[in-house]
């Protein structure tokens, strides 16, 4: 397979569709292929995986006391 | 928690039914928070927000009595704070552009890493490669925790997000919703998703290294 190698220009704006599996399959040969040979591109790459998983943990916040008060009110109003 | 760690739709109706406290302890310790950051989505003002999710919670418990199970108990909850979330942001003149011409407005097809950081395309050894290339991050173990500086910063750069790309990039990342489900809420294709997805990340990233950069330098 003779492909056509990407820049770093290029591989940044494949990321996400590399990430979400929706590359075709030349495409992501093209996008390893470079991914083996660049740093930069590595980094890029682990970086926004690591966006993604800190961004995720934002979800872990807890329910303030006050709220979950109000909440258990609405409750037991209701019942 | 209140000790139950984990129960599926039918024990939760069940549990709702019969009036039991522990089961609604339990849905809003799951739930209750996203649905406060899914409301922010279509209204600015996080009491409101707050309002509409103590709402959508009332009529959670009114209709469990007639819950056909025609959706998963989840889709039905989200689907009751959507549409109570839509009305009250119509109502504020607020709605979530999807349309065509607002992705133009948007700078989609802008780059997402500014051109500076890379050779321009007649560099004689590395046209279109990194000039300023990203330092790695330093995950020393400390930094596996999210500290608050640093979850404050992804928030605020969440929150600068132009509204479609925060819309999707909250639910995608944050409260993780497959991307099916999100392009059927909001009528839009799987490539128009990513775009944004993407543009969005870009952005928390960019956010994230300007943070570590200077932290360093302190």
């Amino acid at each position: 397979m003779n492909l056509q190698p990407i820049t770093c220009k290029e591989f940044v704006e494949l990321v996400t569709d590399y990430l979400e599996g929706s590359l075709s399959p030349e495409d992501q040969a093209r996008f390893e292929a470079h991914l083996a040979v660049c740093d930069g591109c590595e980094i890029y790459l682990k970086q926004i995986g690591e966006t993604i998983r800190l961004t995720g943990k934002l979800s872990e916040e807890q329910l303030p006391p006050e709220a979950k008060d109000k909440l258990l009110k609405i409750f037991r109003d209701w019942k | 928690m209140t000790g139950t760690d984990s129960m599926d739709d039918e024990q939760i109706i069940t549990g709702l039914k019969q009036r039991e406290e522990s089961t609604f302890h339990f849905l809003i310790d799951r739930y209750h928070a996203s649905l406060v950051r899914i409301a922010m989505l279509y209204i600015s003002d996080r009491a409101v927000a707050e309002e509409i999710a103590q709402e959508t919670w009332l009529k959670v418990l009114e209709g469990i009595d007639r819950f056909e199970k025609r959706s998963t108990l989840k889709t039905w909850i989200f689907a009751i704070l959507n549409n109570l979330a839509k009305s009250r942001g119509k109502h504020e003149g607020r709605c979530i552009p999807f349309s065509e011409l607002y992705y133009r407005e948007d700078g989609h097809g802008e780059p997402v890493v500014p051109p500076e950081r890379f050779f321009p395309p007649d560099h004689p050894k590395w046209p279109g490669g990194w000039s300023m290339p990203p330092e790695p991050w330093h995950n020393s173990p400390e930094d596996q925790i999210l500290s608050e500086e640093l979850k404050d910063c992804i928030q605020e750069a969440i929150a600068d997000l132009p509204e479609n790309q925060r819309a999707i990039i909250t639910l995608h990342d944050l409260e993780g919703w497959p991307s099916a489900e999100i392009c059927n809420v909001f009528n839009l294709s799987e490539t128009n998703q990513r775009v944004l997805l993407h543009r969005a990340r870009a952005r928390v990233r960019q956010a994230i290294e300007s943070y570590y950069r200077a932290t360093m330098s302190k």
